[in-house]
């Protein structure tokens, strides 16, 4: 495989989702709303003097596994897009007809949803833990972050929700052949993280690093799943001639 | 430069392409004409390597459209203009063309060169920087063959590039075609436009499933017999007899005060016929020459495909 190509058919589609002002969108807001949101919530609680510390911490680290969830919802939008987006102005015949090979232009689609996605994660859950150090260093006596769970989850968990939600919405839009229709679709790959946070919530599991780990490896082996299907349907003769 | 050999595509049970066997000789214009749903595009398809065959053989140049290897060597050395422009409509016809000159791994200055010369000959380099959603269908259409061209392709496939074209666009596409003819490129002209084939073709196939014939746009329409038609101020037995008598008019009928004479050639024989019937005491009013058209020929033999 040709990265190169991959990334000539990335760059292709970041400078298309740069003229796209609803999906810069879901780059910014969410991940700000997320960064600044929570910090929010604890410096109220806070100032409030609500809770003890060991309620803010068992908040943080809840909190934390909300950038699992981000790092999930953000490639929804860039990969129905990046892919239904070609449908819709059928452009994918003269980009087939090109020598690139099904697994680059895959890859290119992969890495044009993936990197936007994992960046504006990064950058949200920057601003989140300086926020959060700022507001409650005083009242923890320490600096919260950096920590190992939030090391595992960005490192590890994101990544691999990213790519979770990445082939599902790559499959879910070789089915479908609306925009609109592949993105709520696509909200499917939300549940099973949506899932873990509330048993995390209900106090089924806890979200240490040791199940965070496990929860990647269950997460590595699904995403190969997904990946395999991917280029199964990601193929020249099933896109010209079965897909919608 | 194409080849195939009783290429075969099927779709579950339909048949789209039928033992399809033909040669398309290097430099020359093919058109490809057909009904909808003929199995044109798809013929297309597979030769360009985007869809597999179920049967047969095909070759572009020295490679074959049967493994992977080969089909990349293809792709490079083939331009297509598929039957959507399929262009990025948020970009600037700039970057649409840089973008395939890249995947086509066209070196930079050769690209930046190839986009400046096909735009300027297509008129539109000073709106290279503007978005294509803002460009009309025809401006659209010529960057798409500007795509299609970015490569320097030797062969280039071109699936109806007028259709849905305004008289002047398409006229404009037509002209570029035949200065790309001028390049001696290879090019196979998908199209339902029966003028535009005779125009710019040397070679047309009529396709409906199955190869239905291959010829030069003059000999088809030598296939369905030319005509004289001799106006008369009166049609009498005299004059009939005469013009029965000239050997080479093949069979003759009347309706009103003509007489529809089949000659093989009007221009040589036409002389003659006047001489009979002005020598029998016909008063002709005048002669005129029917002969057939494309469209004739690609109508009748679609027809008798059908009843096949």
């Amino acid at each position: 495989m040709r990265l190169w190509k991959s990334w000539k058919i990335a760059a292709k589609d970041f400078g298309i989702f740069r003229r796209k002002k609803i999906l810069l969108f879901s780059l910014v807001a969410l991940p700000l709303a997320l960064s600044t949101g929570l910090p929010a919530i604890i410096w109220l609680l806070i100032i409030r003097r609500a809770i003890p510390p060991a309620t803010i911490i068992a908040l943080l680290n809840a909190f934390s596994f909300f950038f699992v969830i981000l790092a999930s919802i953000i490639p929804i939008g860039l990969a129905s897009y990046s892919i239904v987006g070609e449908k819709v102005e059928k452009s994918l015949e003269p980009l087939l007809a090109t020598p690139t090979t099904d697994d680059e232009l895959l890859m290119g689609k992969n890495i044009a949803a993936f990197l936007p996605s994992i960046a504006a994660t990064y950058a949200g859950a920057a601003i989140f833990m300086v926020l959060v150090d700022a507001t409650t260093h005083i009242q923890l006596g320490y600096l919260f972050f950096p920590n190992w769970t939030m090391a595992v989850i960005l490192l590890l968990v994101a990544p691999l929700a990213c790519i979770f939600s990445i082939e599902t919405n790559v499959i879910i839009s070789s089915r479908v052949s609306d925009i609109r229709a592949a993105g709520q679709l696509g909200g499917l790959a939300i549940i099973p993280f949506g899932a873990i946070y509330v048993l995390a919530e209900a106090r089924f599991i806890t979200l240490n690093e040791t199940n965070l780990l496990i929860i990647s490896a269950v997460l590595f082996i699904a995403d190969a799943v997904l990946f395999y299907l991917s280029r199964a349907t990601f193929r020249r003769e099933e896109i010209l001639t079965k897909w919608k | 430069m194409i080849d195939t050999e009783n290429l075969t595509r099927k779709f579950g049970n339909i048949t789209a392409v039928e033992n399809l066997t033909l040669h398309v000789n290097e430099g020359e214009v093919f058109g490809f004409l057909g009904p909808n749903g003929a199995g044109k595009t798809t013929t297309v398809r597979m030769l360009c390597c985007l869809i597999s065959k179920t049967s047969g053989k095909a070759r572009i140049g020295d490679f074959t459209i049967d493994n992977e290897a080969d089909c990349l060597k293809i792709r490079k050395m083939v331009g297509l203009l598929p039957e959507n422009v399929g262009l990025y409509d948020s970009l600037s016809a700039y970057r649409n063309l840089d973008f395939y000159g890249e995947l086509y791994e066209v070196p930079n200055d050769k690209r930046r060169e190839n986009i400046e010369r096909i735009l300027r000959l297509l008129g539109i380099w000073e709106r290279r920087g503007d978005a294509v959603g803002t460009f009309s269908k025809g401006t659209k259409q010529k960057i798409a063959i500007a795509r299609a061209l970015i490569h320097d392709p030797q062969v280039l496939f071109l699936d109806e590039p007028t259709a849905n074209l305004d008289p002047e666009a398409s006229k404009t596409v037509r002209d570029f075609i035949l200065e790309l003819k001028k390049e001696k490129r290879t090019i196979f002209l998908n199209t339902h436009n029966l003028d535009e084939a005779e125009r710019l073709c040397d070679r047309i196939a009529i396709l409906k499933t199955r190869l239905i014939v291959v010829d030069s746009p003059k000999n088809l329409e030598r296939g369905i017999q030319p005509k004289t038609i001799v106006h008369l101020e009166k049609v009498n037995r005299a004059v009939m007899t005469a013009v029965k008598k000239l050997p080479t008019v093949k069979n003759i009928r009347t309706t009103g005060n003509k007489m529809i004479l089949d000659v093989d050639d009007p221009e040589k024989e036409n002389p003659k016929i006047v001489r009979a019937v002005v020598t029998a005491g016909g008063n002709i009013k005048f002669v005129t020459e029917l002969r057939s058209t494309l469209e004739d020929v690609y109508l009748k033999l679609i027809k008798e495909a059908e009843e096949r």
